[in-house]
């Protein structure tokens, strides 16, 4: 099938085991997990060219369990944007509307799934990476619990925040993916040793499911929230109980955020010199010039503005002001998240504040970073959280937002196909 | 004035002698090998690597920490220190900044007056090391540089010292026993080339500090201190004052030289690494045995042979030679530590050798025909340097060379012969001059060529002048 919405970078022919929980099923991969053997570029023309001599090891599993993988998908370059217009190989077209963008950063991943192209995608999720294209493109995506997903060979963007996660048409296919993709890896130490082995129960009889009165506030299109309130209410007739909550420090977790991932981001880049893989090479210069040159030619303006901003944030005598204070707000979200979770099952929301923009619609980064205002307090908390198809606004479909404890990737997980089976009944 | 007090303060950099790597599973065995044959996608920083703590890394740092009786946090952090350099493969070093492994402690050195000197820890840290640069086409006008990450990720520690040293003798002394313990600790092998690298900061009170950088051995270290003080004591005499700078050692030269750019001048900006969770060690100290380290090795040999304070310090001064000694001491132990402190050391020496090349069966039959008195001290030094340069046994030695003790008739004809060509000497000999009998004894001892054992000839001669 024709890649109408350049949603791959780059197609491969793998046709997978005949045996395996995932024999024969197609799945893309985004381009910033590491392929042996496959370009991987993280959209950046930096890594233009670089082949990685080993597998991610969710790679690794996915070819264990049968999987055919058919090639790497567009992203903002190295995960940073939200509707991967960002990208050093071009913008990725919404399947559901192509003047619109997919979402992003994992926008090609939502595109190849929403368009058919493949059964499943994986995408990773640093403040909505794989929520955002879910909720744009109308499928479902997963951020699983921080530490149960390896990230080895997950070309880091801003570790602390990111995690890999699955992308499907149904729950029962994220599910399914996930339980692959979940098992144990001694390189990523950040891991828990907690495989997810759920098969998803539709029910969410009895849950308590919170509802932050900030998740429905300025900034957030009425017809949204709307379309998200049915959801809500639908929820509450499968018999689970609404309880409105309040989360004061979602005021902070936007700037959290963005501190935090620029400057892990502004150390983690340090490392494309030129000097080991990608263009570069050969320079009369001397090293210092040469690091320079290659940087500054091959960075997209985004990752520029983001390690300028990273390594301000880390600078002496600024450290305590931004980075220090970003983890104690940090650390304010995930205690507000806990305190909720003593008296609630689940939070819910919309995953996004809007249906999908307009190509070029996002011109300023300020608004861009403004749009990931739901999606960022999951990630700071390490929480999971899944976004599923709630219905459309003027034909662009909206997602609704379920957020889970930590480790309780599977209450997430039901009351998502509780939700699916009782909209598509 | 210009003699104030000199104060010198440690940063030391020692490779701890695990047999893979920090953070990935590549050995550390990469000496004899050609360039980047020891590297993994993790060592070259490839895009999506992970680290992994080595467990036997921080058991083997935290063996030190204990040994210099440092305080152990129950959790300790690996931090990023961030800076551009191409032998930095990720652009950034991983190592302890704000919570390291270990905090405070000392090390016990002998003193300038021959005494005990507690020097302070500020703390020891675990950190990777960097990759190696070769210039190609020679130092600063090398036309290109090419990269080896064979060193890259090898663990390494930092052990910092308060600025409690006195004298370039002092941090040379701190570095020996250092070493020793280390080596005794089995976590450390200074024969192994660039495993040690020390930052100096040396200043004379009152005035600016200087730090030198990058010095290879603790015999640069007693040079490169000992040339800076010179330098910072003639600019103060001088009335000039002393930059505080970066300065780096060059080991041809035996000098220092001040280092040329600012870029030096480091913004590190250094953050928790968060793909490595803080290292709960508590539990593993508890499993942590020390062996016998040199101070009670020191003790004991004392104790337990007999030996001199002086004798004991130098022979536990170093693990292989505290080994050679015990197993050689057999039943004589005052004999043994003579021959291997005084005079089998300044052979080793000499010849630029180590302990570990002495063949310990011909030595013990060496040791045995001293013992036996077939051979004098002085014929003996002669075996030893037949037994250190060929392969030939000492009993076949001491028959070729013709080095056996002589009978008396040649002490006896020697004596006479001394006694009437040396009629001034015998006279003041009578006329109570000591030293005359050295001279005589030394006259004889040269007429017999050394095979006459001194104490029988001293004590013949005197008896000789008493007719």
């Amino acid at each position: 099938m024709e890649d109408r919405f350049n949603a791959y970078l780059l197609r491969s022919e793998d046709p997978g085991l005949d045996s395996g929980p995932l024999a024969g099923r197609t799945v893309a991969i985004k381009d910033n997990i590491s392929t042996a053997g496959l370009e991987t570029t993280c959209g950046s023309r930096i890594l233009k060219g670089y082949i990685p001599p080993y597998d991610a090891h969710v790679v690794t599993l996915l070819r264990e369990a049968g999987a055919a993988i058919n090639g790497k998908t567009n992203l903002d370059e190295f995960g940073m944007g939200t509707t991967t217009e960002n990208s050093g190989y071009g913008p990725t077209l919404n399947p559901v509307d192509s003047s619109r963008v997919p979402g992003g950063s994992s926008g090609g991943s939502a595109a190849a799934v929403a368009a058919g192209l493949a059964d499943l995608a994986l995408g990773t999720d640093t403040g909505g990476s794989i929520r955002c294209p879910a909720s744009f493109c109308g499928i479902v995506g997963l951020k699983p619990t921080y530490g149960r997903v390896s990230r080895y060979g997950l070309i880091a963007y801003a570790n602390s925040l990111e995690t890999i996660g699955p992308m499907a048409r149904t729950v029962a296919d994220v599910s399914a993916l996930y339980r692959v993709i979940s098992r144990p890896d001694p390189r990523d130490t950040t891991m828990q040793g907690r495989p997810y082995e759920h098969d998803p129960v539709a029910s969410v009889r009895g849950l308590r499911i919170g509802i932050p009165a900030e998740f429905f506030g300025a900034g957030v299109d009425p017809r949204v929230s709307a379309k998200v309130q049915e959801a809500i209410e639908t929820l509450a007739g499968c018999g689970a109980v609404i309880v409105p909550v309040s989360m004061p420090s979602m005021k902070y977790a936007l700037a959290a955020y963005y501190i935090t991932c620029t400057s892990e981001a502004s150390s983690n880049l340090a490392r494309y010199d030129g000097v080991r893989f990608g263009p570069g090479g050969e320079s009369q210069r001397s090293w210092h010039d040469a690091f320079t040159a290659v940087r500054g030619e091959h960075f997209g303006e985004e990752v520029r503005r983001r390690i300028l901003l990273g390594t301000f944030a880390l600078s002496a005598g600024y450290y305590g002001r931004y980075y220090g204070k970003a983890q104690t707000a940090r650390a304010n979200v995930a205690g507000d998240f806990e305190r909720l979770f003593g008296s609630v099952d689940l939070l819910a929301g919309p995953t996004m504040p809007t249906v999908a923009f307009r190509l070029g619609e996002l011109a300023d980064p300020l608004s861009m970073y403004l749009a990931d205002v739901l999606t960022v307090p999951a990630n700071l908390a390490g929480i999971p959280a899944i976004s599923v198809p709630c219905g459309e606004v003027a034909g662009l479909p909206v997602g609704l937002q379920l957020m889970g404890r930590r480790f309780d990737d599977e209450t997430v997980i039901d009351a998502a196909a509780a939700f699916e089976a009782e909209v598509t009944a | 004035m210009s003699d104030g007090q000199v104060i010198i303060g440690l940063e030391i950099h020692c490779q701890l002698d695990t047999k893979t790597k920090l953070f990935c599973g590549c050995s550390t065995d990469y000496r004899d090998d050609g360039p980047n044959t020891h590297v993994c996608p993790v060592c070259l920083g490839l895009p999506g690597t992970m680290p992994a703590v080595n467990r036997r890394a921080v058991e083997f740092a935290l063996k030190v920490a204990k040994a210099f009786h440092c305080e152990i946090p129950e959790e300790c952090e690996f931090s990023r220190k961030n800076y551009f350099y191409p032998d930095l493969p990720k652009g950034y070093q991983i190592t302890q900044y704000d919570r390291p492994l270990a905090l405070g402690g000392h090390i016990v050195i002998e003193s300038e007056e021959g005494g005990e000197k507690k020097v302070r820890l500020t703390r020891i840290h675990m950190e990777e090391d960097p990759g190696r640069l070769v210039h190609c086409g020679g130092g600063s006008r090398a036309r290109y540089s090419l990269v080896d990450y064979n060193r890259s990720g090898v663990p390494l520690i930092e052990i910092v010292t308060e600025p409690d040293l006195r004298s370039p003798k002092e941090a040379r002394r701190l570095l020996a026993k250092l070493r020793a313990t280390l080596e005794y600790l089995g976590v450390y092998d200074y024969g192994k080339e660039g495993s040690l690298r020390v930052d100096a900061n040396i200043s004379i009170a009152g005035h600016d500090r200087v730090e030198i950088k990058n010095i290879s051995s603790y015999k640069g270290v007693e040079k490169a201190l000992t040339f800076e003080i010179t330098r910072q004591r003639s600019l103060i005499r001088r009335g000039a004052s002393v930059d505080r700078e970066t300065r780096h050692f060059v080991e041809a030269r035996g000098t220092t030289t001040a280092s040329r750019s600012k870029v030096e001048e480091h913004d590190y900006r250094y953050f928790p690494e968060p793909d490595l969770p803080p290292l709960r060690v508590a539990s593993w100290v508890d499993d942590i045995s020390l062996p016998e380290l040199p101070d009670a090795r020191r003790e004991r040999f004392m104790s337990q042979y007999g030996l001199s304070v002086n004798h004991a310090r130098t022979l536990t001064g170093d693990l292989a030679l505290a080994e050679f000694f015990e197993v050689v001491a057999g039943d004589d132990p005052l004999l043994v530590a003579t021959w291997v402190a005084d005079i089998l050391l300044g052979e080793l020496n000499y010849r630029d050798r180590s302990i570990a090349t002495v063949d310990v069966a011909r030595f013990r039959s060496l040791i045995a025909l001293r013992k036996a008195g077939t051979i004098t001290d002085h014929s003996g030094v002669e075996v030893l340097r037949a037994v250190l340069d060929t392969p030939e046994e000492p009993a076949s030695i001491v028959e070729r060379l013709g080095l056996a003790v002589t009978g008396e008739d040649i002490v006896a004809s020697a004596i006479a012969e001394v006694l009437s060509e040396q009629p001034q000497a015998v006279a003041d000999y009578r006329a109570g001059k000591g030293n005359a009998l050295n001279y005589l004894a030394g006259q004889v001892m040269k007429k017999t060529r050394g095979r006459a054992d001194p104490r029988d000839v001293g004590r013949r001669l005197t008896e000789a002048l008493a007719e």
